[in-house]
Order: structure tokens, then sequence, then C-alpha cells
């Protein structure tokens, strides 16, 4: 089973973001073609010895000579991750899963919530619509995170947000002293997020109850169910639809997902134990 | 229709196991029918029946020299297309690379021999997951395709059965290669023999075996027809998908909480089930590891895990997940009940959970619309 077999990749550049978050830039060593995936899609990362882990790709998907994956180190193949360095090599088996719409989006505005880590799985999106800027009306990203310390590609948002073509709004959950930001959750943001309802597709990570209370804000901004994308998560062992483990009521989420509109999943969306 | 004696079916065992086939039938394992490899007809259980009930299995030895006198055994022939632990790969690390070195094709041709109509049906739909989707199982359909399929009619039911219900048997319609109706009468013990395949066709052509004739091809449908009229357990599925899709908060699953172990056996004795995990070790100083693959079971904590916490902590989400993926997601995944009316999951459930009682259940509560189980 060709799709059950990881591949070695070698790691160019070991960034560490932030206090328990790092990015890793990855070259093929088996294979002379580039790594294409699309925006959205994640591919499972093998830690020799260790486990296999769902991780979504965080970098520019027209840069195809560098596989990139941001992770935050929570648990027993995060944090052996997290002690890889410049060198190592780790396995690699994708790119799977549904991406996310940034091709229906065409001539839309476009509203990319995110909340932590969540940042992440979007960055693609980010690069994909700013090196297509024409294509797209507004683009406005709005981002949570815990601490002033936790904000992910602070140096790359700063940069982004000096090109004018893009709002980018951040805000923390706790502030520290010197930060003159906003306060609160993401959520708090849409109200006053400038985006045309009518012509707005909306793209959302981070965690479930969070992307539960972006919904109802957005949807109370007139956004259509049809208009508002989400990112689901499960245990995944396969990421090809045979494990069984992702499975989400009538979904798998590897492959029917991870990225669903809303309308999708509604049936299914903030059901208990599901 | 070809008819041949005991004496034949016994050359017919050996023709195949001189063409290279690993011949696999129901034997008897501690007191339980089970598919394992056969060596001669002897090893098949001449004059074994077995009784089944809700939590309930026995076997029996009569004074019959039928050999196929009982309903299905512990488990489907799933254990050797899909088996339950399974090495992925074996790797070694080294300064260059993570070495993969894969496991070999699978080079094993299997005869099944005395499966049952419900077993086919639960083999097309695995044939559905595993080399019908955009990925394929490659294992699988490789040891699926060079396997032969020797079925049989049910000539009895037991208290589980309700094939009929999921229009899956007891009669074996397609998909065999070949098909014995076995017929124990009048102190005559012979089997009726159909062809269903060229493969089937080819094996048969080595044999001079000598036609049915008329009274002898009716015997079959009087036997088809009796095991028919044996079956009593009944679910209607008309509706069931949608009542089990409007119920993610039926009070049901809570009610069904207090009985139910969460021990998995309805999903490893099930022929349909198909979930696995992903298990990697290595040798103490890693220079070797191993990724293995094996069943597993949506009734443990572990199965929905994720950093924080698992997402069906309480048995009655297991329990939901179990039944609703059978008779409705499943559907809209595969096109088909993920259930063949084997009753295997009744007959080993601890304490007699029956499947087609809370199914039932279930649907009248949503189509009375209502909350509460004392309503019913
Ligand atoms: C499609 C998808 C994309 C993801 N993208 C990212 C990303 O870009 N960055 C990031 O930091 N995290 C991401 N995650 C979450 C990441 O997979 C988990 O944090 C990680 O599996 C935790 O593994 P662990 O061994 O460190 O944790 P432990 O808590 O020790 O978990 C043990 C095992 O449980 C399973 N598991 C635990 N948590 C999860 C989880 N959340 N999802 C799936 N399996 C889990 C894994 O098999 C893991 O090895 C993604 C998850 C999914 C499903
Ligand atoms: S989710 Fe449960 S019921 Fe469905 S195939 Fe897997 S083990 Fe069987
Ligand atoms: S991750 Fe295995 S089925 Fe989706």
């Amino acid at each position: 089973m060709q799709a059950m077999i990881p591949s070695s990749y070698r790691i160019q550049k070991f960034i560490k973001e932030t206090q328990d978050t790092f990015t890793i830039e990855l070259k093929s060593i088996e294979s002379k073609n580039g790594f294409t995936f699309e925006p959205g899609q994640f591919n499972m990362i093998y830690i020799y010895g260790i486990g296999e882990i769902p991780i979504s790709i965080s970098g520019d998907p027209n840069k195809s000579g560098i596989l990139t994956h941001t992770t935050r180190a929570v648990g027993i193949v995060t944090k052996e991750m997290a002690k890889l360095k410049k060198g190592d090599i780790v396995g690699i088996r994708g790119p799977f899963g549904r991406p996310w719409p940034v091709r229906e989006a065409v001539g839309n505005d476009i509203v990319i919530v995110a909340g932590g880590i969540g940042l992440a799985p979007l960055r693609p999106v980010i690069y994909h619509v700013l090196e297509n800027r024409e294509y797209y009306g507004r683009i406005i990203l709005l981002y949570g995170a815990r601490t002033p310390q936790d904000i992910l590609f602070r140096k790359e948002l700063e940069k982004f947000r000096s090109r004018l073509d893009i709002d980018i709004i951040v805000t923390v959950d706790r502030a520290i002293k010197g930060w003159t930001g906003n306060v609160g959750v993401v959520t708090t943001l849409i109200p006053r997020a400038p985006f045309d309802p009518i012509n707005t597709i909306a793209m959302i990570c981070g965690p479930e109850i969070m992307m539960r209370y972006t919904i109802i804000e957005l949807i109370k901004r007139g956004l259509g169910k049809d208009k508002i994308y989400v990112t689901m998560e499960r245990n995944m062992k396969c990421g090809i639809g045979f494990c069984g483990h992702c499975q989400y009521g009538t979904e798998f989420i590897c492959k029917d997902g991870p990225v669903f509109s809303y309308k999708e999943i509604e049936h299914l969306f903030g059901k208990r134990e599901l | 229709m070809k008819q041949i004696s005991p004496d034949q079916l016994k050359d017919l065992i050996q023709g195949l196991q001189y063409r290279g086939y690993i011949t696999i039938g129901p034997t008897l394992q501690n007191g339980a029918i089970v598919y394992s490899e056969i060596l001669d007809i002897n090893d098949l259980p001449i004059g074994i029946t077995d009784s089944q009930k809700p939590g309930h299995y026995r076997t029996t030895q009569t004074n019959s020299n039928a050999i196929f006198n009982y309903v299905v055994g512990t488990q489907s022939i799933k254990r050797f297309l899909y088996p339950p632990i399974q090495k992925i790969f074996s790797a070694k690390f080294t300064e260059k690379k993570i070495e993969i070195q894969e496991l070999d094709k699978p080079s094993q041709r299997y005869a099944f021999i005395g499966i049952r109509a419900c077993e086919l049906e639960a083999l097309k739909i695995h044939d559905t997951i595993f080399s019908k989707s955009e990925f394929k199982n490659s294992r699988y359909t490789t040891l699926r395709h060079n396997s032969l399929f020797i079925a049989v009619n049910c000539s009895k039911a037991e208290k589980n059965c309700f094939c009929t219900s999921m229009n899956t048997g007891p009669e074996v319609k397609y998909d065999y290669d070949l098909l014995l109706t076995e017929i124990n009468k009048n102190e005559r013990h012979y089997f009726l023999l159909e062809v269903g395949s060229e493969k089937g066709e080819d094996i048969i052509n080595e044999f001079d075996f000598s036609d049915a004739d008329e009274s002898e091809i009716n015997e079959k449908y009087k036997v088809i027809e009796k095991t028919k009229s044996q079956i009593e357990k009944f679910l209607e599925t008309d509706g069931v998908k949608e009542s089990l899709l409007q119920s993610f908060e039926s009070p049901v699953w809570d009610d069904i909480a207090k009985k139910c172990l969460a021990c998995g056996n309805c999903t490893m004795v099930c022929p349909t089930c198909f979930c696995m995990t992903v298990e990697d070790y290595t040798d103490l100083e890693r220079n070797s590891a191993e990724r293995i693959q094996k069943w597993d079971s949506c009734y443990t904590l572990e199965f929905t895990y994720i950093h924080g916490g698992s997402v069906r902590v309480s048995v009655g989400s297991r329990y939901r997940q179990w039944l609703t993926h059978k008779f409705a997601t499943w559907q809209e995944q595969f096109g088909t009940f993920g259930c063949v009316g084997c009753g295997r999951c009744i007959t080993w459930c601890p304490v007699g959970i029956d499947v087609t009682e809370e199914t039932t259940k279930i649907k009248k509560l949503s189509q009375l619309q209502t909350t509460s189980l004392e309503e019913l």
C-alpha cells in the first residue's frame, strides 16, 4: 500500500516560533520532484520509532521545493519532534485531504479567522491569495493568540501588514506589559471586521468551541452557511480512509475533510461526543 | 447443476490442494466453529450443529453425518484477507535516510470452503472499502483476487439470523466460484454443486461429476425454503437510516450504556468492521523499527483520543457510533448497510444486546418524535 509507506525528508531549517511551537522546513531525500500540495492539506509525519501524526502543511503552495510544517509540542510525538534539528530525518506520507476553497473564493472577500496553532494550516491560504492578489476582494485575517508571546509568525504578519492590501487584526486572551493591541477572544473582532457579507468566504481554524462562536458571529453578520469553512480534527491513523478513527458522523475527516463548509456538517457540528 | 457424494467432495478438496490452494474451511475448535486450514474432509465439523441466542453459543455433536449443519461460526473469513495483525513495514534508521522495507506481495492462494450468503455479502462490502475507494488496500485486493470461494447454502437458521431482513441470504445467489447445497435425506447424503465463475468451471472440468436430475435440483429449493422459514428475527430497514441520523441525541444511547460493557466483541466478530490502529515498535537501541496494523474497535476509549482527551468518552456515545455506522452512516459512505444480518454481534455480546431490537426502538422513538422511553 504505497500511501501507507513514508518517504524520507531532511530538515533544512528548524525555527523556534514560540515557547511551544516550531516550524520545520524539509527537503525530500528520495525525490527531486518538489512537493506539491493545496492549502489546507496535511501530511502524516513519522518520527522514527516513536509514532506518526497528522500535521497540516504551513508553507507556500507555490514553492514546491520546500515542505513546511508548524507544530505545537503537546504530547509524545510532538515533543519528540521539538527536539529535532537541522540535518535530522523524518518520514512523510501525503499530501492528504480536501483543501481550503481558494478557487471557489475567487472574486470574493476573504475572512480568515484563526485561533492559536490554527494559523498554521491557514498560512498557505494567505500566501496563495497574496500571490494571486488581483483575483480576490478584501482580505482580512483575524487572529487570536493566548498571550503576545504566543503570536505565531509575528515578523511575517508584520511584513504582510505593510503591504496595505490585507487587513490583519490580532487579539490576545491575556495581555502582558507593553501590549497595546486588542485583548479578548477572536470572535469579538468579527462584528467590526471590514468585509462585505454578501460576497465573502470565511475560513476558520481553531479549537472547536472557538469555531462554534465564530460561526455564530459570522452568521449574524449575514454570511451564508455555505460560505463558511472550518477544519475539523480527530484522531487519525492512516489519512486515507482505512483506519476509521477520524469518522465524524457520515464523514471521514481525512478524505472528505479536514476542510468542510459549515453547511455540509451543520447536522453534526457541536453534537456531543460525535 | 451437478451432484456429488461426500467422497467426491473429498476429491475436490484434494484437487484444490494440488492446484496450490490453501484450503480453509469450518473446523471445530474449543467448542466453536472456526475457519481454519483443513487438510481433509474429516477436518470439517461432521455431525456438529450449533445453537445461538442473544449472548449464547453452543455446539453439539449429533449422529448425523451432515457437514454444514451449523449457521455461522465465531468469525467470518475476514481474518484471512484482512489479518487482525499485520506488519506494514520494517524500517532501519541510517544517516542517509529511513530505509523502509515493504512486505512482499502476498503469494498465498486461499480456497474458502463453506462460506455463507451473508459472508459473501460482507466480502462485497470490503471490496467496496478496500478496492474501490481512491486509495487501495493492495494486500487485500491481491489476496481476494487470488482466492476461490466455495459457498454453501445454509441448511438451517438460528435465533440470531436476520439475513432475510438485510436482503443478504440465506440463498447464495452470486459472487461465488462454486456453490454447494447439502442434502441429507432418506439415508442419502450428497451435495448439489453449481458453478458461478470461470475459475470454478476450470476446477470442475477436471472431474467427472454427474449432472443432478430434476428431483435432486428441487431439493435445493426445499432446503432454502426450510431455512428461510426458520428465520425469526426481523428488522424493518425502511427508514432506519433517517431515524438514526435524527437520533444523535436520543436517550436510548444512555439507556443501552447501562447494559453495554464496551468490550468491543461485536466489532471483533463483525464480518464488515474494518477499523484498525497503527503501532510502532523499535528494538532497544532504536536500530530497527516496525509498524504494525491491528484491528481496532470504536468501543475503546483510545479510538478517539486527541490531545487533551477522547472525543467519545461515554459508553453510550461509543454504542451510538457502532450502531449508527452499521445502519446509517455506512450507507452515506459506501452505499450499503454495514450489516449483513449474520447475528454474530448478538450471539457474542456477553450481555446479549440485540441490534435489531435497539434499532427498532430508536426508529419508533424517532417516528413518535418523543424522547421518552416509557412511551414505547
Ligand atoms: C488534519 C490535522 C491537521 C493537524 N495539523 C496540525 C498542525 O498543523 N500543527 C499542530 O501542531 N497540530 C496539528 N494537528 C494536531 C496534531 O496532530 C496533534 O497535536 C498530535 O497528533 C499530538 O500528538 P502527540 O503524540 O504529541 O500527543 P499525545 O497527546 O501524546 O497523543 C498520542 C497520540 O494520539 C493521537 N493524537 C493526539 N492528539 C491528536 C490530534 N489532535 N489529532 C489527531 N491525533 C491525535 C496521535 O496518534 C498521537 O501520537 C493536526 C491534526 C489533524 C487531525
Ligand atoms: S467505526 Fe466501529 S462499527 Fe464502524 S467499522 Fe469501525 S469498529 Fe466497526
Ligand atoms: S485517518 Fe484513517 S480513516 Fe481517516
